[in-house]
Order: structure tokens, then sequence, then C-alpha cells
């Protein structure tokens, strides 16, 4: 048997939409992260849910990048690519190395299969410009029934176990401990055991398969763990992350926790995982529409919760008048957009960073907001919890930007020890003040109280309209209104956020690569191929967009060349160039609805270097 | 246990117009918040945007007056995050029926434990006089100078659609009418309608005349009142009883009718459909116009519903703290 030595390798997981191949993904994901490998993953699902079997609309693919030291992206392309019908490997075949192995179930690749995934011949691979010395051929379908024959399953469960073949080989591949996934599967179906034994018994099937009939020809790679930070660990997405910031954020300022919510892909994972801890006394209401959802939020902020809304573009942009409301008003509220492709219902499974404006201007009046952006599936747990933080003590609504591919992605999560994260503590009106405290007093970082119902002597009316900043009393005064404006504002202005911080070559670097948010492990392994190549480059990445961290226009102006590279038009770059006096970045900007490409990164930016 | 007079319920000028039917209300539930005895500390009054929706403004509570047609969903978020607060949601037949009327329904739906109160002038006052969701086709206004071409939503029919649990009407000159239902809706535990008919001097004045005072309320309304018979007229001389499926208007004392005859009103009835049928009388039907508590039904209200589902979980789960739902997960040790 050929063991290769590998620093890193990406398998990307297709088939039909029914055909498991997230569950596939995910638990391979988790055998790999439990021998301690670094990994990172890539779930790309199609709108519909159920599209015709076989269609090439249906191809579901998981990625994910399994790697010895830090991996920061899921990967551009894939080392081994499972095709587990004919569409798939017509879809898919463009996201694999030209070297990849690829695994293929023959069984759903006969004429049927070939007709619908538009193929000419029976020449498949040959339409494909496919080596076939590089295809693991084998006919999956009719092994998992032999496999299940005696087990008097029906053929549409036991046909519901390929994926579990198609994982046994790859851990075969892989050389993975197969008790991880044995584990990992009686716990999911722990209630339902002849299910887990069943597919145990595939995954067996599959790896003996790959073990007893390839063994001669086919490359076994090994992964070794290096850079083990020591720690206890989960595979996290970003999604769930996020829910777990809001929990713990909570637990902290000692609030009850309110979601009010819409379902919206890719933001409804949100939901429904805060839905699942009641037990944590999670209150979560799914309103009759993205404005309720909002409005129910800033009405339970009102009553003393923390307060969240969480949602994707389109129900931003309905939720903008009552995140105004809360703006006015002065109370802590986080709007977590989960953005997608746009514009309108635009590109709904799919990534962008093109709510960036929206978030910093989509509202009327001088509406001033902080907004934050998580880089990655475990950074949006931190990020949850610093905007929580800043809204709690600061008294204002906050906008937590994550994109579809930190949500669904994911990253090994180490546990963090709650007791390490700084305390939450909101402005609560002192009981000194009773008597003569009014709405709009502030401290001296020009926060203002906060008088929660239920305490006897601080009774008061907020709302839409202008207030008078010493009597809170609806006020049309043009000094007033300015004066309220300029508070307003300046007191998001006066939030510390951490400096940015400038990675590779500070001091010398002949680029300066600048994005936000998610984005951040593309840019990231595009610096370190390009260093490693000898070029001298940086990059500063932003996870507050406002307030810009203080050091902004020192980072943006020290270097000779500056890319701004994101996954709009131009937004951070625009942004920044209103913030900066006479900045004029390179950009690149793509808008693919998929992750940016490393090598493409690395070619662009070279050409910058160079010109 | 502190005893509270209209006062202390009350704060600052109220800047409606003179005679506007808004001040009739205002005073009206600051008496009834008095006679109910709830603490100011312990009340959140929100409203959306519109001339009644000021009403927060003038109230010695807790409240908000908050954006157009969002009231309700504010105080639904209101209500379940702090179940321990009194929350009245106030709108206009704009803000509530129009620009609101998902969030009124899904209120009565959902059986949210809000007191929602409608001030029904049947006009669009603060934007200067148009046409509003409940005004009669063929209204005239600056908006349909040449009369509406739409059917008016009428409130109870709504709510009722809904399946709202309680819904009451008054006349807002009625000041121990609307107090009455001002005290139910406070008593029924869940989404509690109350419709106040009110005039708008400068827009749409005499929108309610039939029944804006006592002698006209005499002769053009009848008061329900549960357990009573359905008697009405200035000396109580015609009842209702029921006909085929509709009601009809008898005489007592005439061709044999006695009071014995006439129905009795029971608001606690699960099935709507007398209810309703009391709450559209008046419609130029020759009816008189139903005032009082029409329906008042118990049923498991939302907010209670949500705290009883957390206590249970609370129970089943053992993982009850941060630290412990960390643990709920696949976790590996990297040493």
């Amino acid at each position: 048997m050929n063991i290769t030595e590998r620093e890193s390798v990406v398998v990307r997981f297709s088939g039909d939409s029914g055909d498991g191949m997230q569950l596939a993904g995910n638990i391979f994901s988790t055998v790999s992260a439990t021998v301690g490998n670094s990994i990172s993953t890539f779930p790309d699902y199609p709108a519909d849910i159920r599209a015709p079997q076989g269609s090439l609309t249906g191809v579901s693919g998981f990625q994910v990048h399994i790697g010895a030291s830090q991996v920061y992206t899921p990967g551009d392309q894939c080392d081994v690519l499972v095709a587990m019908n004919a569409a798939a490997l017509k879809t898919q075949y463009r996201y694999a190395k030209p070297d990849a192995a690829i695994i293929i179930d023959t069984d759903s690749f006969g004429p049927k299969d070939l007709e619908k995934a538009q193929f000419q011949s029976e020449d498949y691979l040959g339409e494909m410009g496919i080596d076939p010395d590089r295809v693991i051929a084998c006919p999956l379908s009719t092994m998992v029934k032999d496999c299940l024959a005696d087990t008097g399953m029906d053929i549409k469960s036991i046909n519901k176990c390929r994926n579990m073949f198609a994982l046994g080989l790859v851990c075969w591949l892989f050389d993975r401990d197969l008790n991880i996934a044995f584990n990992y599967l009686k716990e999911k179906f722990a209630k339902k055991p002849a299910i887990a034994e069943a597919n145990i018994k595939v995954v067996q099937a599959g790896y003996d398969y790959g073990h007893n009939t390839h063994s001669s020809v086919a490359n076994v790679y090994r992964i070794e763990t290096k850079n083990k930070v020591p720690g206890r660990y989960m595979d996290i997405t970003g999604n769930k992350a996020t829910a777990y910031g809001f929990i713990a954020a909570a637990e902290k300022a000692g609030l009850k926790l309110f979601l009010g919510s819409y379902p919206i892909t890719p933001a409804t994972d949100v939901l429904h995982e805060l839905s699942k801890h009641k037990s944590l006394g999670v209150t979560t209401v799914q309103c009759e529409d993205e404005i309720s959802g909002c409005a129910s939020s800033v009405g339970a902020s009102f009553a003393g919760a923390l307060a969240v809304t969480s949602t994707s573009g389109p129900g931003m942009c309905l939720k903008s008048e009552a995140m105004n409301l809360a703006v006015i008003m002065e109370l802590p509220l986080v709007i977590l957009d989960v953005q997608r492709g746009g514009p309108a219902t635009g590109l709904p499974t799919k990534s962008e960073q093109t709510d960036l404006l929206q978030a910093l201007f989509g509202r009327n009046g001088e509406s001033p907001m902080p907004v934050l952006a998580a880089t990655s599936p475990t950074d949006c747990f931190d990020a949850a919890y610093e905007a929580s933080k800043i809204a709690l003590e600061h008294m204002t609504p906050v906008i937590l930007l994550t994109d579809a591919y930190v949500a669904n992605g994911s990253g090994a999560f180490r546990l963090p020890n709650l007791a390490e994260y700084p305390e939450i503590i909101p402005p609560y009106v002192p009981e000194e003040l009773k008597g003569t405290w009014t709405p709009y007093m502030r401290q001296t970082n020009g926060t203002r109280y906060w008088a929660i119902p239920g305490r006897e002597g601080f009774e008061h009316i907020l709302g839409g309209l202008e207030k008078d900043d010493k009597t809170g009393a609806i006020s049309t005064n043009p000094e007033n209104h300015d004066l309220m404006t300029r508070k307003r504002a300046q007191k998001i202005a006066n939030i510390p956020v951490p400096d940015l911080e400038v990675l590779g070559d500070k001091e010398d670097a002949d680029l300066l690569i600048v994005g936000f948010g998610g984005t951040y492990g593309h840019l990231r392994a595009a610096m370190d191929e390009m260093r490693g190549s000898g070029k001298k480059v940086a990059m500063a990445h932003f996870r507050y967009i406002n307030p810009l961290p203080a050091n902004t226009t020192e980072v943006m102006k020290k270097y000779p060349k500056v890319v701004v590279a994101e996954q709009n038009m131009g937004q951070l770059a625009g942004w920044l160039r209103m913030k900066v006096d006479g900045f004029c970045p390179n950009q690149y900007n793509e808008v693919k609805g998929q992750p940016f490409k490393v090598a493409e990164l690395v070619d662009a930016f070279n050409t910058i270097i160079n010109k | 246990m502190a005893t509270y007079t209209a006062q202390d319920y009350k704060k600052g000028q109220p800047r409606w117009c003179p005679g506007c039917g808004d001040h009739f209300f205002l005073a009206s539930l600051h008496k009834a918040m008095a006679e109910i005895g709830v603490a100011p500390s312990d009340i959140a009054v929100i409203s959306g945007i519109g001339c009644s929706s000021r009403l927060p403004h003038y109230m010695a509570t807790y409240g908000m007056n908050t954006i157009h047609g969002r009231a309700a969903a504010i105080a639904t978020g209101c209500k379940v995050a702090n179940s321990k607060l009194s929350v009245w949601q106030v709108s206009g037949d704009g803000d509530g029926l129009a620009i609101g009327g998902n969030h009124f329904i899904h209120a009565n739906r959902r059986n949210i434990d809000l007191n929602m109160i409608l001030l029904n002038n049947r006009i669009y006052g603060l934007t200067k006089g148009q046409y509003s969701p409940t005004s009669p086709r063929g209204f005239v206004s600056k908006s349909s100078p040449y009369g509406t071409v739409e059917d008016p939503f009428r409130p109870a029919e709504l709510c009722f659609g809904a399946r709202g649990r309680f819904f009451a009407r008054a006349v807002a000159t009625d000041a121990p009418g609307t107090i009455d239902i001002l005290k139910a809706a406070y008593n029924h535990k869940g989404a509690s309608v109350c419709e106040i008919m009110q005039d708008c001097v400068i827009f749409n004045h005499g929108t309610h005349d039939g029944i804006y005072d006592k002698a006209g309320r005499a002769k053009n309304a009848i008061y329900v009142k549960h357990g009573q018979p359905l008697v009405f007229g200035e000396n109580n001389e015609f009842g209702l009883i029921q006909e085929g499926f509709g009601l009809k208007i008898v005489e007592i004392g005439k061709d044999g009718i006695t009071i014995d005859d006439i129905l009795i009103h029971d608001a606690k009835c699960q099935d709507n459909t007398l209810q309703l049928k009391l709450a559209l009388m008046g419609d130029g039907d020759g009816f008189p116009i139903a005032l009082g508590v029409i329906r008042d039904v118990e049923a498991p209200t939302y907010n209670e519903a949500v705290e009883a589902q957390i206590e249970e979980v609370k129970a089943q789960k053992k993982y009850h703290t941060f630290a412990e739902l960390l643990e709920t997960n696949d976790i590996w040790e990297v040493k």
C-alpha cells in the first residue's frame, strides 16, 4: 500500500440533494478533527429542496479541507471528488484538481442518469476528459444492497445508506479510525438503533471495499497533526457558533435571551439552534414577518431582555424601520444579517458581502449603528458575544454581518471558558437618580441609562419622535434635533474597538491586502502563498466596520500599494475612501456567490504588485 | 396593596384637537387603571403612529410611542419577554388595521395577553384626512374625492376571523361603558380587542353621530351583558330573538313576546356565530349597535405557554448553563 504524507487534502462529497452528502461530509470532518487535524468546511447546496432526482440543478456538495496545520479555507479545488451520480460528476468535476481521485457510483451512470445529466454518450469520462486511471468506479448501490440484504430493510431505506459507503471508502483513503464515525452514528441515531447499525455496517463495507479492491492502485493519504493547541474541541458551524455567542452573552449579562425571527435562508439555523435551548431560558418567537421579528425584539429589549433578531439581506430591508426605532430610542438590540446573494431574492443559498452599505446606511435619517463582521465559522461566537456586549453596554442596536459561507461552513472550535470572557455590564440607571432621572441623561461616554419597566420611580415614555435632550419629552426644536443627532453619532464613535492588526510583512510590504468578514481565510491563504514565493505582502482584515479601528488611516496609508478585496462591487473600499482622506486603493471584486479562489487571488494580487 | 387614583396614571397636557374623542378615552383609561390598581411601574402602554398613538405620552407609566403599524408586534415582544408587565397596545384604525393589519391578526391568533385598544374614527387624522380601512364604501375624503370604491374592514369580523377570544366595544364619550370594557379586557387573559368609537372633529366629524351621546345610544345601541337578556330601547322595550340563521328585533309585550323569549347574551360561548352577529349589527341594517363585552372566552395564552414550555424543558433537560450546553456536543481532546 502506498501511503502518501500530505500537508493538507481537500475532499468534496457530491450527489443528489437527497443523497445525504452533507451528513457524510460532516462525519468525515468530525473524524478528521477528532484526530487533531485542522478542518474547514463548505456545504454548497442548491436552492431547491428536492429538485428532480438525478437532475443537474439538484446536486448538493460538501467540501472539507483537512490539514496537518492550520487551514484557513475549504480549499479552491479538491483532491478527492465523490460523485454519487452522473449529474454530480457533470457539475462538480470543475471543482476537482487535474490529478484528483474521483469516486463514482457506476450504478448511477445508467442511460437514464446520463440523459438527465445531459451526457451525449455512454463514454461520460471521455466527454469530461477524465483519465479512467484516476477513477475509483464501484457499483456502490449494488454493494449497499448486498450489504443490507439480510436486514429486512426496504429498498428506499437501503438506498439512503449509500452515502455511508462513500464515507467508508473515503475513510479508507485517508486511513481514518472508523470507531469515531461509528460513535457519531450511534449518537445521531440513538433513538433508532437499527438505523445506526445499518449505517455502521455500510461504512465498514465501504472501508473494506477500498482496502480489498484498491489497495494496490490508489494512494492512501496520511495527514499528521502539527501545531496542536491543546484543549477540548468540537466541530461548529458559523450559525451555531453565532447562536452560542448570544447564549453566552445573555448568561454573562444575567439577562433573558430573546430572539424574534422569521425563517430565511441562510440564517434560519440560528432560529433552529436557539429554539432548542429552552432549558437555558432562551425565548424564541417565530414571528409573522421580518418586520415583526425586529419589532418584537425592540419590545423585548424595552422589557429588559438581550434582544436579537436574525435574518438575511431581504429581511434586513424589512427590519430597517424598526432598527431605526431602536436607534432613536437608544435600546440594545443585535441584528444578525447572514448575507446572501442579492438583490431581491437573488441567490438565496449563496454567499456575498453585498449588504455592507445597507448595514451602514440603509435607514432614513442620520442613523449611526455599530457594524461588526465575523471572519470565520468559529469567530462567529466571539463576534456575536462582542456585538451583544456593545449593544448592551452602549444602548444601541448593533449589526452583526456574517455570510452564507461562514454561516454554513464549520471549523474546529476550542471550547470557550466563559469565565475568561469580559464582563457585560449594561448601564442600569442607578437608584439614587430616582426623581431627577430623565430618559436621555447620559454617562460620560455618551450612553444613556437603561430603566427597565417594573422599577418604581423610573416610569418613562420612549418613542420614534425626537426627544428633548433634557426632559425626554417630544421636541421639534431645531437646535435640540441637531444636538441629539450629534449625541447619537458621538455615542457610536466613542465605542472602543481594537486596533487593526497587520499580518505578514508589517514593515516593508509592497502590497497590503484589505478585506472584511468572511473572506479572512482566503485572503490569509493568498498572503501566505505569496510570501512563500518571496513576495512582500501584508494583510489587514476588518472585524469592526463601524466605528473603524483608530489606526485605520495609519495602516491604509503605510504601504505603497493597497488592494481591497471583497465579494461585492467595492463597498468596503467606498466606505474606507469616505473615512480615510485621499485613500485610493486597488480593488478586487467578485460576486459569484462562491468563496474566493486562493489561486485567483494570488494571480490578481501579483498583477497589482508587478504593475 | 397600594391603591391608586386616576391622577397617578396621568402625565402631561394632551395635544389633541379640542373635542377629539381621544380626550374622553384617555380620561376613562386613567380611571379604569386606577380601578384595576396595577402600579404604574408595572404597566407598559405601547402605541404606533397617528393621533391616538400619542396617548402613551399622557401616561405616567412605562411606554413607547413607536412606529407606524408595529405597536402590536412591539407589544408582543414586550409581553413575551416580561410577562409580569400589564401591556396595553393603543392604535388607531389606520395604524392597527391598515399598515398594522398583519400584526393585529397574529396577536389575536397567538392569543398574547395584550389589551389591544383600537380607536376607530374611520379616518387618517394626522396625515390630514384620507379614508381609512374602516371608512364606509363611497366615503369622500382628500384621497377619495369621488368616493371610495372599496369595502371597509369590520374590526370584530377581523378579530373573530383571526380566532380572537375577546372583543368589546364602547363609545369614547361613554365613560362608564368604556371603563367597563377596559376592566374586562384587563381581566381577560389573552388578546383583548376593545373597539372605541371615536369622533375626529376635524376630518370626520359626526361619523358616530347616532351613538355619540346618551340619547342617541338609548335609541341606536344595545348594551350587551353576559347572562342578561339582549334588550334595548329607551325603556328596554325591545329585544333580540333568534330567527332562522339570523337575529330579529321584537317588541316586548307585543304578539305575545315576553322577556323570557329574549335571547340571553353568552359572551363565554366558544362558538362565535351569534357573538359575531351581535358585533356586526347596526351597519345600516335597522339593528342597534352592540356595546359592551361581546366575546370573552378563555383560552391558553401564548406568553404563559412559552413560559410553561421553558419550565417543562428545563425539568427534562440536564443542561442549564452555557458550560453545560457545550458538553452536549461531540467533543475531542487535543493534548
